[in-house]
């Protein structure tokens, strides 16, 4: 195996073990449509076992209210790749948008992102994440959908440390470590998944 | 957050957490699955290194505070944040309300900060008039409960689903299920518009790194992010031992914060801030950002030579997550509003004696928290210290300042327990346990039966006992300590037997007194200082290669102790470095350096399980020297479930808190009973007084003893 391919490997088990999805993708093409295709099977609005069916108050419920169909929000991405994306969300019937992330604070159904890096030691991805629209999408989304090319891909966050240390020197600057999807124990140390961020991670290893 | 004004009233509070059982269930499983989770995360570590690494990072920077503080202070400026210095708790609180005014600010999200916690932050800003709600889903149960944390990474660790679920009912106004994902779900969702309209977002921050003006933030929930996003203004409020000089720093930090906190190796978020960030609901797209650095005492103790390393805290709860006295009684008693062995002792620089003084006196000295402590700090002899310090600003309690005045004179102590063998004479049994108590003692102290004083000391025996060995190769001396002096003679006894016939030539040095372990642990400083040195001095003129006790405490005190006791004066280091260097555990001794050999002993093949002392397994690291000193003495060894943790003696501890005491023997018992062992071996007279009053009291026929009595027993 070379380095590449064993970083690769134990990326992927990491990211696993912390409840990531991680799939390989041959190239941008194929990313896009497991996004579409993730975004078609998943249902609308569902924040899994507790949709929006249980019961709340009413200014919460409210916000929900503003949600009408199925939403894949993709900030900060190669025209190209949108251009595809936006093209594919319209022929499914879903609204794709680039921006204006605080008209969909109730929730969209998917983030879709690349990431600047991923450590292989704990399955984490570096997204700089200074634009605001980008950030959002990472966070009100409820499946996060991160392609990581696996040439990005170091061993220890160590790895990182020297460039990241560039970036926040040309502050402003926000950088995230995303490691699994959103997770809380707060209630009697039983793991949930999803609490304020994703319900779910989806991370796609392109080839490049 | 505990409310006794005394002792006594702390007493009746800890009795109260103890009778909760859906709390004790739920800390008993946390600790089990706590430490094999830890394990886990650090298999492929080199923990003690990565400690090491951490300890030296966090002491720089602590030597450094004021330049680290200029230079974040600089490069943070430089970025667009403003910077500001809160002298204490009611400063920053000051400074934060302000912000608020000044920002026009109606609306606040937070997310977890303990040093909001720390200068209560919440009560400010709601006396203002503002609206603060925290994000973190159990901060957010807290505050709706009007309580304080009972964990310091899971507040909330005291609740059931059925508690939350009422909770919950009562703030959406509708019916709620008690199933966990389903609240998870409602608490997001209810959250999220909280978001959507606050004006201003309140984090914490673990890192704040000099060298870019750079903040972390360490969260699972992904809530700082929403909360430093959204609304316009962002307030971070930090200690100053937050300070670090770069990003290597705070990632080495980072290597085993999530590790030790909850076994993760790594967090779901680590957020890395620098400068005023693009913000869209702001009129110039910018977030205005506040930096709030607190010292509240902190600069101070970072001058302390001895309480500087309290800075080295990372706030990961690993030290409650270890402690058999927080898994007893939960954080709201073991703490004020830090929680945990770090609780105790910031209770007292935070918050003050009043607060500390009881909480102090909680610590069984077991030393579980400095063995996992992810800064190497050293938890329980700086709670000690304090106790110490308490003591000597309020007044010492009469017993024991008594018990200090008896030790520092030898004779009158040995004299004390000689009269004390007539004094016990009416109630003591003829099985070696006194069988009735004086009723003042017997109501808390019944769970456990006690030894009577032996008919002959040691010492008494010791000139008959001497061999005489023709061609020494090793020269020891043996260090008895009170109990196995006074109390169980034979214990000394069975290790001379097995000592005799490999050419060591054993003394007695008479002028040996208690090791002094007990008087320390009553905060009693200068009298354990006092037995130091002539202990010491008693040592001191034969030529021994190794001071052998068989008492895991006094070991473990005479070792690590002695040094820290004499600090100060050139000429007693020197002796302590000396004699510290020497002394060994029996375990050791015998299994290291004799190196006993199988063929010495019959096999018996009885069944016998361990107890590891504190002092021993934490205290002196030794792990592996007693089971297999069982092995080669012909026994068979049985594990026991949750061998190293404390069988609840503690010395003093057991005294003055027997309610926890007994329950911590509960649970060591009721592992040992399912080991289905006949005898039960351990390393140290304390634990044996513990458990075989304990069994003995529960009427087992499970017989305790040292294991070089088991040994000496099976010697061809
Ligand atoms: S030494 Fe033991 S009892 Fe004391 S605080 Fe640490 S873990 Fe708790
Ligand atoms: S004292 Fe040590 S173990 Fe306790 S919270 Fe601080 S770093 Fe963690």
């Amino acid at each position: 195996m070379t380095t590449q391919q064993s970083l690769c490997q134990k990326f992927m088990e990491k990211a696993e073990l912390v409840a990531a999805t991680v799939a390989e993708v041959a190239d941008m093409d194929a990313a896009v449509d497991y996004a579409v295709n993730l975004c078609g099977e998943k249902e609308a609005c569902q924040l899994q076992v507790s949709g929006c069916t249980e019961p709340l108050s009413d200014g919460a419920e409210a916000l929900c209210d503003t949600k009408q169909k199925k939403v894949l929000a993709a900030p900060g991405l190669d025209k190209v790749v949108y251009d595809r994306l936006a093209a594919q969300c319209a022929e499914n019937g879903f609204e794709c948008i680039g921006s204006g992330m605080r008209e969909y604070l109730a929730g969209i159904d998917i983030g879709f992102t690349v990431a600047d890096h991923g450590i292989a030691e704990t399955g984490t991805l570096v997204l700089n994440s200074s634009g605001e629209e980008l950030r959002l999408a990472t966070m009100v989304s409820e499946y996060h959908v991160c392609v990581l090319p696996k040439s990005r891909i170091r061993d220890t966050s160590f790895e990182v440390e020297s460039l990241l240390t560039e970036d926040m020197k040309k502050a402003p600057n926000y950088t995230a470590f995303i490691t699994g999807p959103s997770r809380t124990a707060d209630i009697e140390r039983v793991l949930a998944l999803g609490v304020h961020g994703p319900l779910q991670l989806h991370i796609l290893l392109l080839e490049d | 957050m505990q409310k006794a004004e005394n002792l006594k009233e702390y007493r009746g509070e800890l009795k109260e957490a103890l009778d909760n059982d859906f709390l004790r269930t739920t800390l008993d499983n946390f600790a089990v699955s706590y430490r094999a989770g830890r394990a886990n995360a650090f298999k492929d570590i080199d923990t003690k290194a990565l400690i090491g690494e951490i300890a030296s990072i966090k002491d720089k920077a602590a030597a450094n505070l004021d330049d680290l503080y200029e230079e974040f202070k600089r490069n943070a400026e430089a970025a667009g944040v403003h910077v500001h210095y809160a002298r204490d708790a009611e400063d920053a609180n000051r400074i934060i309300c302000e912000i608020a005014k000044a920002t026009r600010s109606r609306k606040i999200v937070k997310s977890k900060s303990m040093t909001a916690e720390e200068t209560l932050l919440n009560h400010a800003l709601e006396d203002e008039n503002l609206e603060v709600v925290e994000t973190d889903l159990g901060e957010w149960i807290i505050q709706l409960r009007h309580e304080g944390p009972s964990h310091m990474v899971m507040p909330a660790i005291h609740l059931s689903r059925y508690q939350v679920k009422d909770l919950f009912t009562d703030v959406t106004g509708k019916k709620q299920e008690p199933d966990i994902e389903k609240l998870v779900k409602v608490a997001r969702r209810e959250l999220r518009q909280k978001y959507i309209e606050a004006d201003m977002g309140i984090t914490g921050a673990n890192f704040a790194i000099a060298e870019t003006g750079t903040i972390g933030l360490v969260t699972n929930e992904g809530n700082a992010r929403l909360v430093s996003t959204l609304p316009r203004v962002h307030v971070a409020l930090m200690g100053l031992d937050k300070l670090l000089p770069d990003m290597h720093s705070a990632l080495t930090i980072l290597k085993a914060l999530p590790r030790n906190a909850t076994g993760q190796a790594l967090t779901s978020y680590v957020t890395w801030i620098t400068g005023e960030n693009e913000c869209l609901a702001a009129s110039d797209g910018k977030k205005e950002i506040h930096y709030v650095v607190l010292d509240n005492g902190r600069s101070e103790l970072a001058r302390d030579p001895l309480f500087s390393q309290v800075l080295r805290c990372v706030r990961c709860g690993a030290c409650a997550n270890v402690c058999p006295v927080y898994r007893l009684v939960g954080g709201h008693k073991m703490g004020h509003i830090y929680i945990g062995a770090i609780g105790l002792i910031l209770t007292y620089f935070f918050h003050g004696k009043d607060k500390a003084k009881n909480l102090v006196q909680n610590c069984i000295n077991c030393e579980a928290c400095k063995d996992i402590c992810a800064g190497g700090i050293d938890l329980p002899g700086i709670i000690k210290e304090i106790h110490t310090r308490i003591q000597d600003e309020e007044g010492h309690p009469l017993p024991s300042l008594l018990l200090g005045k008896v030790l520092k004179n030898r004779k009158l102590f040995h004299t004390l327990l000689r009269s004390a063998k007539w004094a016990q004479k009416p109630m003591a049994g003829d099985d070696g346990f006194i069988r009735h108590l004086p009723m003042v003692f017997a109501r808390d102290h019944g769970f456990k039966a006690l030894p009577t004083i032996a008919e002959k000391p040691f010492r008494d025996k010791w000139p008959d006992l001497r061999p005489d060995v023709a061609n020494p190769k090793l020269s020891v001396a043996l260090f008895s300590g009170c109990v196995q002096d006074f109390v169980y003679p034979e214990q000394m006894e069975a290790c001379v037997k097995l000592l005799e016939g490999h050419d060591v030539n054993m003394e007695f040095p008479m002028e040996q007194s208690c090791c002094g372990l007990p008087v320390m642990m009553m905060g009693e400083k200068k009298a354990a200082r006092d037995v130091a040195v002539q202990n010491m001095r008693a040592f001191q003129s034969g030529a021994y290669d190794y001071i052998v006790t068989m008492c895991a405490s006094c070991a473990s005190h005479l070792k690590h102790n002695y040094l820290k006791l004499v600090k100060g004066n050139p000429r007693l280091e020197s002796l302590a470095m000396d004699f510290s260097s020497r002394v060994i555990d029996f375990s050791s001794f015998a299994h290291d350096v004799l190196k006993l050999d199988p063929s010495e002993f019959r096999v018996t093949g009885t069944r016998a399980t361990y107890h590891a002392p504190c002092h021993l397994c934490r205290g002196l690291d030794v792990h592996d020297a007693p089971r297999e000193l069982i092995r080669t003495a012909g026994l068979e060894y049985r594990e026991c479930d949750e061998e190293e943790v404390c069988c609840g003696f503690g010395g003093t501890f057991s005294m003055k808190f027997p309610e926890l005491s007994a329950e911590l023997l509960r649970k060591k018992l009721d592992n040992v009973e399912a080991t289905g062992a006949d005898v039960l071996l351990t390393d140290c007279p304390g634990c044996v007084m513990q458990l075989r009053g304990g069994l003995k009291a529960r009427g087992s026929s499970i017989k305790v003893r040292h294991v070089a009595e088991a040994m000496a027993d099976n010697r061809k």
